[in-house]
Parts: structure tokens; C-alpha cells; sequence
């Protein structure tokens, strides 16, 4: 089901893009671990450039990252219509969230959702875990890595429209990263397919 | 003149930061159940931790400090539904979940 028949032709030419892929990925770990470290100095000098340099290397040869592969490409629109629309959703739900806190004598109902994503890859899976983690109200309690899966604890519901809103906006959070940060043919599929997943849970 | 603004800026965003740290005290101390107060505990922080550390940015305003903050801020989104989910899948599998808070639970047929 997730034919790769666009890269079928030329597997050496495949395997090739897989290594320089592979080095890009290495490349860019290495940037934000010499970044990091100048951060953590809290200026740039060339000693801490350095620094940076050996604690990076040491850092990507003896704890190396699982490969997850970014294939896709950044789109910088759809990148800032995901950020905007995060931090809109996280102040909302803090409010929320602080006033179901602080309401004297109101006992929350919660619910656990299995919320299928669409897209499988880990790192897609990964982003949408850690956005709709972040805002309150949802908390993911356990990912299916294999089936793309996740179930989260619903805070506060009332009624079971909630449980379809909530369902509708995890799969909204997964098509803006898809949008921002997915390869084209997975925006494809997001396009193409039209929610039908979501209706029987 | 900017200096003010960007003092008043960092003392509102201080001020707002920490009445949602407070929230999530008071939620952690009245909700029944781990998963719930999990919720407390993690979620007001995320926008309580990110406006303290805007508060503490406006008001410090060296570039070696903003590096930091901005570190700071990186790491604890990165981090904290990661440690949230472990706390709430073991706290799930150990069975300290209690069944009659929740409305439906579709992690228990799998």
C-alpha cells in the first residue's frame, strides 16, 4: 500500500540518494550539536566552535540517531500556518485546561481515543505526537508504531461530539505537518483520501 | 522608551506565566487520577514555561541570556510530552487508570 513505484527505476541510483541522504542528515545533526554547544556557553568564540566540533563528533559516533530519513521538502507558508495555528490552539487550551483546574467543585470526565493517522512515516508520527501532546486537554497515552496509531486521553468531555472533534483535530494537526514538512506524494495521499479512516474507529 | 515597553511587556508575560503555574498546582492537588493530573501538571506549564521564559527574555535582553533562553525553551517542548507519555503509559499499564472516570476507553480492546 505504500508502493514506491516512482523509485523503482535505477536502484544503484536509489541506494546512491540513500547515502548522500543519510551524510545530509549527519550534516545537519552535527550543525545543531555545534550550535547547541555555543548556546550552552552562551557565545561564539573559536574555542568553543571547537568544543563544539569534538562534543559533536563524539556525540554522532558513539550515540548514533536512528535513521529517520526526512524526505520530504519545507514548505515556509504551510510552516508558519502550522506554528500559528499551534500556539493559537496551546493559549486556547491552556485557558481551558487552567480553568477546569481551578472551577471549584467541577470533576472531569476523560475518555481514550485511538486516533489512526494517515501518514506513517516516524517522523510524521513523531511530530504529531509531540504537537498534539503539547496542547493541553489531549495526552498521548501509547503509539502503535507499526499500524500508525495513537491513543490519547481526552480531558474533560461531555458529550460525544467531543470525542469526533477531538479525532478531527488530531488528523488537522497531522495534514498541516504533512502540508509543511511532507513529501509531495504524501500530501497526495492526504488530498486523496478524504477522511474515510477516521469514520469508522 | 522601548526599554519600558519591553519592561511592562516582560512583567505582564512573568505575571501571566505564573498564574497558569498556579492553575496546574491547583490541578495537580484536585483532579482524581494520574492521567488527569498529568494533565495539569505538563500542559499549563508548556504556555506557563514558554511566557516566564519570554518575561525573563524581555526583561534581560544580552544575547548571551536570549541563546540560553531560547535553548531552555527548545528543550522543554522537546521533552516534556516524551516524559508525559512514559509516565502515562506506565501509569496506564500498571493499572492505576480508573475505569469509572473514563467515558470510553479504546485502548482496551487491543
Amino acid at each position: 500500500m505504500t508502493g514506491g513505484s516512482g523509485r523503482t527505476s535505477g536502484r544503484p541510483a536509489g541506494r546512491l540518494r540513500g547515502r548522500a541522504a543519510t551524510w545530509r542528515d549527519q550534516g545537519v545533526a552535527f550543525g545543531w550539536l555545534v550550535l547547541i554547544w555555543n548556546l550552552l556557553w552562551g557565545q561564539f568564540t573559536w574555542g568553543n566552535l571547537l568544543g563544539g566540533v569534538l562534543v559533536g563528533a563524539v556525540v554522532l559516533v558513539f550515540f548514533p540517531l536512528p535513521p529517520v530519513t526526512f524526505g520530504g521538502r519545507l514548505r515556509p507558508r504551510a510552516l508558519l500556518v502550522l506554528v500559528a495555528r499551534f500556539v493559537v490552539e496551546l493559549v486556547v487550551a491552556s485557558v481551558r485546561v487552567a480553568r477546569i483546574a481551578v472551577q471549584p467543585g467541577f470533576q472531569p470526565r476523560s475518555a481514550i481515543i485511538a486516533v489512526p493517522l494517515r501518514v506513517r512515516t516516524d517522523l510524521n508520527l513523531a511530530l504529531t505526537a509531540e504537537l498534539v501532546s503539547l496542547v493541553p486537554g489531549t495526552l498521548i497515552l501509547e503509539v502503535d508504531r507499526e499500524a500508525g496509531v495513537l491513543y490519547l486521553h481526552v480531558l474533560d468531555v461531555r458529550r460525544p461530539q467531543d470525542l469526533a472533534d477531538n479525532r478531527a483535530r488530531v488528523l488537522e494537526i497531522e495534514r498541516r505537518i504533512v502540508r509543511a514538512v511532507g513529501s509531495a506524494a504524501e500530501v497526495r495521499r492526504l488530498d486523496s483520501e478524504p477522511d474515510e479512516r477516521e469514520k469508522k474507529p | 522608551m522601548p526599554a519600558t515597553v519591553a519592561d511592562w511587556l516582560g512583567a505582564a508575560c512573568l505575571v501571566s506565566g505564573a498564574l497558569l503555574a498556579l492553575a496546574a498546582a491547583i490541578g495537580v492537588l484536585r483532579f482524581p487520577d494520574v492521567l488527569d493530573r498529568m494533565h495539569a501538571a505538563t500542559k499549563p506549564q508548556t504556555l506557563g514555561v514558554l511566557l516566564l521564559l519570554a518575561g525573563v527574555a524581555l526583561r534581560l535582553r544580552t544575547p548571551a541570556d536570549l541563546g540560553m533562553v531560547a535553548l531552555v525553551a527548545v528543550f522543554q517542548l522537546a521533552t516534556a510530552p516524551v516524559a508525559a507519555q512514559m509516565i502515562a503509559r506506565s501509569a496506564y499499564r500498571a493499572g492505576r487508570v480508573d475505569p469509572t472516570l473514563l467515558d470510553v476507553d479504546e485502548l482496551a480492546d487491543r
